[in-house]
């Protein structure tokens, strides 16, 4: 098609640009609406009529010692899987250059099927695995009676568990990509000179996969930022006394399970902010890896 | 050096093993009869397998009705978001016009947006739609199928966009030469050109949609019929036992579709990617 002015593209655009005004857009100017009205179940009933409260819903997040705690809470689960999986993800990388064919396709089938795995039945599946009395790894080492999701800390590691499980594979299987597009000459040189494996990974892998690493780190923080059926699930929807709950299931119980719809709201404000913020940081990221747009 | 070799291989087929371990185990427990799973002493093995648990499954708790409406959210959700897609990607590569990186800038930023923080508005939204237009509204299967087509659709345009780049202007610059109208150039030329990169696409807006677990928990409320999977496999989790057969059977049902589909794509998805990722 011929790169005169015309009307074309402005028709093909238009359903993408009805679908995502009206499904993104819109329903974020609402998330924004509602985190400023005083929006509970009497007014979704019609009981009472939508107040505008300003900033009173935020106030009274931030004063809440509860939102600081499952902030925190949530910050440091993210950081402990990105770093897990990133860990894992590039290990298993940088092994997957250095086995033979047979091993290598064992593993990258392996860590193909648990990416494919729908996190609802990963997480059932982990919760059998670590049932208190059925559970195969109770009964292995001979623990059981052990339930890993009365402590706070045994349930989020779980949890952990199964994201890191979940995720890997993409870091594996990106990162893996990326080094096999490295000339093998530079390889090659930097073992005639003797360099380490350990060395290679960090002063010739890691330089020249900046671009993609950045792409899996950031990719990583958002997802792990972001966790709900896991947490949902596998400890019934934010653990004992709500001790496992992250700001994304923490928002939805506020909402559906409370009706504080307006608190909801400004939590999922929060939140979207902070993804923005890293969003941002990995926009910059991609140009300076001399993306073209 | 060979000996180093050797322990590597045998390093990496562990871990293949530990990872594959729990799908195993998750397919192991759906046919292990129950009085196996009820066991204080469970075996990595079972010599009676028994196909109760998909039976309790399907028959007792009509999961066959969940599957389908799984899978039909899915594929619609598949078809729609890669029409869309398709013509979008096309805009975006083969015009040049005023807006034009912006568009491209926003629809990278909606891929990143928290979907799960929409969820209170969505709910809303769906809510007083459903008013109006009684197919898409809260219990219906049609309110899924809206928000996953939009949810998947800024990953599909950035995706399908390097597809479109890849063929060649020429091609279709031939063709108008030769009288084809612009409907015949997009539909006769592109499109099938365009095809291996709208199976990778459809895997994960396939993905995607058979996944959901929250959209499919805030719409569907009342209406049990209108379940799809993630939610039906909810009910075998009791207060007092669950019957973890039946949660197993069930997880598996939802989990080959998916697991034989990525499998075969297996090789295009990682060219997909890097298609996606550096581009």
């Amino acid at each position: 098609m011929s790169r005169i002015r015309t009307r074309a593209p402005l028709w093909l655009l238009l359903p993408a640009t009805v679908v995502l005004g009206g499904l993104f857009l819109y329903p974020m100017y609402q998330l924004g609406l509602l985190s400023v009205l005083d929006f509970t179940q009497a007014q979704v009933s019609g009981g009472q009529p939508t107040r505008f409260v300003g900033a009173e819903n935020y106030t009274r997040l931030f004063s809440d010692s509860r939102f600081w705690e499952v902030l925190t809470a949530t910050v440091l689960f993210a950081a402990a899987c990105v770093l897990a999986t990133l860990a894992v993800g590039a290990g298993l990388a940088v092994l997957l250059t250095r086995v033979s064919r047979i091993p290598r396709l064992l593993l990258s089938v392996a860590a193909m099927a648990a990416w494919a795995v729908p996190a609802v039945s990963g997480s059932t599946t982990w919760m059998f695995l670590f049932d208190t009395d059925l559970g195969y790894v109770n009964q292995l080492f001979g623990i059981e009676g052990f339930n890993w999701m009365y402590d706070r800390y045994t349930a989020f590691g779980l949890v952990g568990a199964v994201v890191v499980w979940a995720s890997f594979p993409f870091v594996m299987v990106t990162l893996y990509a990326g080094i096999e597009a490295i000339p093998q000459s530079v390889l090659e040189a930097a073992s005639l000179d003797g360099a380490s494996t350990w060395r290679t990974f960090w002063q010739i892998m890691v330089p020249i996969l900046r671009p993609v690493l950045a792409i899996v780190v950031i990719q990583s923080i958002i997802w792990d930022f972001k966790v709900f059926t896991q947490i949902y699930i596998m400890t019934r929807g934010g653990g004992l006394a709500g001790q496992n709950l992250t700001l994304n299931v923490y928002a939805y119980q506020q909402a559906f399970a409370s009706s504080e719809y307006g608190r909801g709201a400004a939590i999922g404000v929060v939140m979207m902010l902070i993804l923005l913020a890293v969003t941002l940081v990995y926009l910059r990221a991609l140009r300076r890896s001399g993306e073209q747009l | 050096m060979r000996l180093g070799r050797r322990m590597l291989d045998g390093f990496a087929v562990l871990i293949a093993l530990i990872t594959i371990f729990p799908i195993y185990w998750m397919v192991l427990s759906a046919v292990k009869p129950a009085g196996e799973i009820q066991s204080l002493e469970q075996r990595p093995w079972t010599l009676a397998p028994s196909l109760d648990a998909f039976r309790r499954v399907l028959a007792v708790n009509d999961f066959g009705r969940y599957l389908l409406n799984s899978l039909i959210v899915a594929l619609v959700v598949v078809a729609v978001s890669g029409l869309i897609a398709f013509l979008a990607a096309v805009a975006l590569t083969r015009f040049r016009f005023r807006f034009r990186t912006t568009i491209l800038v926003t629809f990278l930023i909606a891929q990143m947006v928290p979907i799960e923080a929409l969820t209170i508005p969505l709910f809303f939204l769906v809510r007083d739609v459903g008013g109006v237009v009684p197919g898409i509204g809260l219990n219906t299967l049609g309110s899924l199928m809206l928000v996953h087509t939009a949810f998947t659709l800024p990953f599909a345009i950035w995706m399908l966009r390097g597809f479109v780049q890849a063929i060649p202007d020429e091609l279709d610059e031939a063709a108008q030469l030769d009288g084809a109208g612009r409907f015949t150039v997009l539909w006769r030329i592109l499109f099938p050109l365009v095809a291996p990169g709208l199976a990778a696409t459809s895997v994960f807006s396939f993905i995607h949609a058979w996944n959901d677990f929250l959209f499919a928990r805030t719409f569907i409320i009342s209406e049990a019929d209108n379940q799809t999977l993630p939610m039906a496999l909810l009910v075998f989790f009791k207060p007092d036992e669950n019957d973890w057969g039946a949660i197993m059977a069930a997880s598996t049902l939802m989990t080959v579709p998916v697991l034989i589909f990525f499998l075969i794509v297996r090789r295009r998805l990682v060219a997909g990617l890097g298609g996606a990722v550096k581009d």
